[in-house]
């Protein structure tokens, strides 16, 4: 997503120097060791180095326990209902081209109740980031299965097991028609995860991060394999990709993958695995907040389109 | 076949010297074809020339349920009707007295449904009766014998013949046929008409236009030739230059006279209409109209738009309001200002998505969970309609809240000419505010007296706060304190009640004082005004009021009813028959604003509801209250009812 700067205040230098600080906001009360700390730090500080204007940035959210996420900012914040984040967010948008936009979902949110807007949202492509805080889990309601839950995880409603195979956010997402920056990341990876947010903000159009994401009250066991031996993850390499050096040099297996192939980027999705980095980016799709772009109007011009209509039903 | 009372006249049988001029001061025509035959397009153009010749006009448009149902059939019928008057003509009236008919099945549809006139003149397609296929003359005669109940006048016209001279395919060709005849038989100035044929084929090639001019020339000359009578309603030419269109394009105009920048939908019969129009102009005054992935979306984005501080509208029906009622939960709770069109349809469920009903009234007042307090407003004529979302915005931003505008499918298809509203820059929104807030100021800085408070926008140095549909405080944050959440309803609440005391009591039709008050809202207000004027010249002491707020009510309301001996409303929704099976006076479920009147008010009104998917006629009105005003004489007499 690229700051567009149309309505107010072009070009004009900032008078102060934001700090990771001045974006702070209450103390976070998600758990100890919620993987949702990690995001709120890596957000602080893209939006300290882009040095975005808290008036002018806009965090929404939908219901569950990531979408507390805008309450823990100072910039303006829109804290929505289940699912509902994205429309939400496009509405800002377009409204307001002018604001940076960012959505915070969590995996019910996005790929369950609102998984309609997801699929839309990515059509659009509207110049936004869109975060998917995925932890496998409904956290907040208390442990009931999502539909990324691994297949065999215990529930409380599905004590038994998890019984619907998981869905795959990445390959959904590079589905859709006019997809143009997915990419994966995880929590316990803040170099990693800061690399992926500030590319995806540098990027023109929708970007779809997924953010593997712990929860140590309901699946701590899910990605502890992960976290504890680097070897399980891969990393994504590539001149066009996600570059860190600090997760290259913890993760050694590396992937090359150009994320201008799409064909390469649904291949590698599907296969599913712990895999970090930029699948898919395509900066040339089409906006749709640039193509509904109208020229602004004086309530001169509107009155004489209004005459001209009057016109055309005048008696 | 028996013959007809009335026999099918065969053309040409009288000379047209003898021909009669029927001087009236008002007429009610119908135009009726097989859908996609176009007969909408020849009775809209019909009514839009005698508009601008003067005549008051209301036009009610005939519409089956799918887009291409079975040719020939009763459930084909697709048209229009259309009501002229010396005056102006404030609902569709009672019975068609000329009805043009592209078969005798969609004939037949109107016949069933009583909307012709015992003695009405009927011009119908002519090849039928003679046709090759024996079923469809079966069919034919069938139909006759059916419609000789009646004594209508049928009168055969070769439209078929006679359009083939001119194009391959009557089907599409036809229609223009009929204007002609209507405009010989209503004296239309030809001029006109073919300005308004123009403008129906604006987006097709200049040939379209040119062949369906002939085919206008060539049904005038047959009516001319053949026709043994003429229509003549006087027109009184206007003193106000005047517009014509009807609600939904007015409503669109009025979302741009509003200022408004963005119309976010879902397709839903009745409401689309609205978009369809804004899509066409909307972008040369600097909106867009947003088609969303659905109804949930479509209200998510508007609200996203409104918070970000350009108030936007979405337009919907009753499914679709349905759908978005978590959001305008949302929007009540984080006093988002929003504007919602409701253009009502027959529910519940996907019910009549054609017909009128003000079935939503309700379901808007009370369709969310919790307390949710709104402003509904509902525009009863199209000139309303016009001006109804310039207040809706401004009431929407100064009280913070949710509007709802409630029309329905008689308004949103109904033609009427009305003033040429004056556009003004004072109806538009200004940009939105940049300006930093003041130090200290915070989101929900209620004042404990009227609950108004200023809102923050996005883009305001020092403003930053999260909206958050959780219980909050003045500062917008999440608070579960014993106290918080009364006080935040208290003042949502109290917004409504402050908008109250703005407003003006309502005006009656008629004396402010007599035996019968007739009640209504929305598109109603013509039929119910024509029932109780034609009371009223009976001699029988009855008025209406009609009510443009219904949330906040307007004020006065008991005052208003303590000056009658009995109120009672009429709605275009559903009641218990007071003598149905197992229904008593407690257990009857009323007409939705007589129940929220009874509500409101403590005085025991009674209603006269039908949901019979199409407009109320005056008749029926007239009927229902001169059987209320019969009770309460008797009640004043003493006599046993």
């Amino acid at each position: 997503m690229t700051a567009t700067c149309t309505l107010t205040d072009c070009g004009a230098a900032p008078d102060v120097e934001y700090s990771m600080d001045d974006y702070a906001g209450p103390v976070a009360r998600w758990c100890p060791g919620c993987g949702d700390h990690s995001v709120l730090s890596a957000a602080q500080r893209l939006l300290a180095t882009h040095q975005m204007a808290p008036e002018k940035t806009v965090f929404v959210s939908g219901i569950g326990c990531s979408s507390r996420f805008p309450h823990y900012l100072r910039t303006y914040g829109f804290h929505g209902i289940h699912g509902r984040a994205l429309p939400i967010s496009t509405g800002v948008k377009l409204a307001r081209p002018d604001l940076d936009v960012f959505a915070v979902m969590g995996d019910g949110d996005c790929c369950s109740i609102g998984a309609a807007h997801w699929i839309h949202a990515v059509r659009y492509n509207v110049n936004m980031v869109a975060l998917l805080l995925d932890n496998n889990i409904y956290g907040l309601t208390k442990k009931q299965t999502s539909p990324t839950t691994p297949q065999g995880f215990p529930s409380n409603t599905q004590p038994r097991g998890s019984i619907l195979p998981p869905m795959n956010p990445l390959s959904v997402t590079l589905g859709v028609t006019n997809a143009s920056f997915v990419a994966q990341t995880a929590d316990w990876a803040p170099q990693h995860l800061y690399a992926t947010l500030d590319a995806a903000y540098r990027h023109r159009g929708f970007a779809f991060v997924r953010i593997l994401q712990r929860c140590p009250i309901w699946t701590a066991s899910l990605f502890r394999d992960a976290v504890q031996d680097p070897a399980k993850v891969e990393v994504l390499v590539h001149e066009k990709g996600i570059h860190d050096a600090t997760t290259e040099a913890i993760h050694t297996n590396h992937l090359d993958h150009d994320p201008s192939d799409l064909n390469a980027a649904r291949a590698l999705a599907e296969e599913g695995g712990m895999r970090l980095g930029l699948f898919f980016h395509d900066p040339t799709n089409a906006c749709y907040d640039e193509t509904r772009r109208v020229p602004g109007y004086t309530p001169e011009d509107r009155i004489a389109i209004l005459k001209r209509e009057l016109d055309r039903h005048a008696v | 076949m028996t013959t007809p009372t009335s026999a099918p006249v065969a053309a040409g049988v009288l000379a047209p010297e003898s021909t009669q001029v029927l001087h009236v001061r008002e007429h009610c025509v119908e135009v009726v074809s097989d859908s996609g035959e176009g007969a909408q397009k020849c009775g809209q153009s019909f009514g839009a020339v005698s508009a601008k010749m003067g005549n008051g006009v209301w036009t009610v448009e005939i519409i089956p349920a799918e887009i291409q149902p079975p040719a020939r059939t009763p459930a084909s019928a697709s048209g229009v009707r259309i009501r002229l008057g010396t005056q102006a003509i404030t609902n569709w009236g009672d019975h068609a007295e000329l009805v043009v008919a592209f078969n005798e099945q969609v004939l037949l549809s109107r016949h069933r449904q009583e909307a012709l006139a015992d003695d009405a003149v009927i011009l119908i397609e002519s090849m039928w009766a003679e046709h090759d296929n024996d079923s469809i003359r079966a069919a034919w005669n069938a139909a006759m014998e059916e419609l000789s109940a009646r004594n209508y006048r049928i009168i055969l016209v070769p439209m078929e013949e006679r359009c083939l001279t001119v194009v391959d395919d009557p089907r599409r060709g036809k229609n223009m046929f009929v204007f002609g005849l209507l405009a010989a038989i209503y004296g239309r100035d030809t001029e006109r008409c073919k300005a308004q044929i123009a403008y129906a084929f604006r987006k097709k090639k200049p040939e379209i236009y040119e062949r369906n001019a002939e085919l206008f020339d060539l049904g005038c000359a047959w009516a001319r030739e053949n026709l043994p009578f003429r229509v003549e309603v006087a027109t009184e030419p206007y003193t106000d230059d005047m517009v014509v269109m009807n609600g939904n394009t007015a409503l669109g105009m009025s979302a741009i006279a509003a200022g408004m920048d963005l119309c976010s939908m879902y397709p839903i019969t009745p409401a689309t209409s609205v978009s369809h129009y804004l899509s066409e102009v909307f972008e040369d005054a600097g909106g867009i109209v947003h088609q969303a992935e659905d109804e949930i979306a479509a209200v998510g984005v508007a609200i996203g738009a409104s918070f970000a501080g350009k108030v936007a509208f979405t337009v919907t029906s009753g499914p679709g309001l349905a759908l978005k009622t978590e959001f305008l939960g949302l929007a009540a709770m984080t006093e988002v200002p929003l504007v919602v069109v409701d253009v009502q349809r027959g529910g519940p469920s996907t019910g009549l998505p054609t017909k009128v009903e003000q079935s939503d009234l309700l379901a808007v007042l009370y369709g969310q969970p919790g307390d949710a307090p709104k402003v509904v407003i509902a525009p009863s004529t199209i000139e309303e309609c016009f001006h109804v979302l310039i207040t809706a915005r401004r009431i929407a931003e100064a009280f913070r809240c949710v509007v709802y505008v409630l029309t329905d499918a008689n308004l949103a298809t109904g033609v009427q000419p009305f003033p040429r509203p004056k556009p003004d820059s004072n109806w538009m929104a200004g940009p939105p505010d940049q300006d930093p807030v003041p130090e200290g100021a915070r989101p929900y800085d209620w004042d404990d007296r009227t609950g108004l408070s200023r809102r923050f926008i996005p883009g305001q140095a020092g403003g930053m706060y999260t909206l958050t549909g959780l219980v909050h405080d003045e500062d917008s944050k999440v608070r579960y304190a014993t106290g918080v959440n009364q006080r935040g309803c208290d003042m949502r609440s109290r917004k409504i009640a402050v908008l109250q005391s703005t407003l003006q009591p309502p005006k009656t039709h008629g004396e402010s004082h007599g035996d019968v008050l007739v009640v209504g809202w929305g598109s109603t207000r013509g039929t119910i005004e024509e029932a109780v004027d034609r009371l009223v010249s009976e001699g029988h002491a009855v008025s209406s009021a009609n009510l443009t707020f219904l949330s906040p009510l307007e004020p006065g309301l008991k005052d208003l009813f303590a000056r009658f001996r009995s109120v009672m409303t009429v709605e275009v929704n559903f009641s218990d028959e007071k003598d149905a099976p197992y229904i008593t006076d407690e257990n009857r479920r009323r007409g939705q604003l007589c129940t929220l009147l009874r509500a409101q008010t403590l005085v025991d009104i009674d209603c006269w509801t039908r949901v019979p998917g199409q407009p109320l006629r005056p008749a029926d009105v007239a009927d229902a209250i001169r059987a209320n005003v019969r009770s309460v004489t008797a009640d004043a007499n003493g006599d046993p009812s």
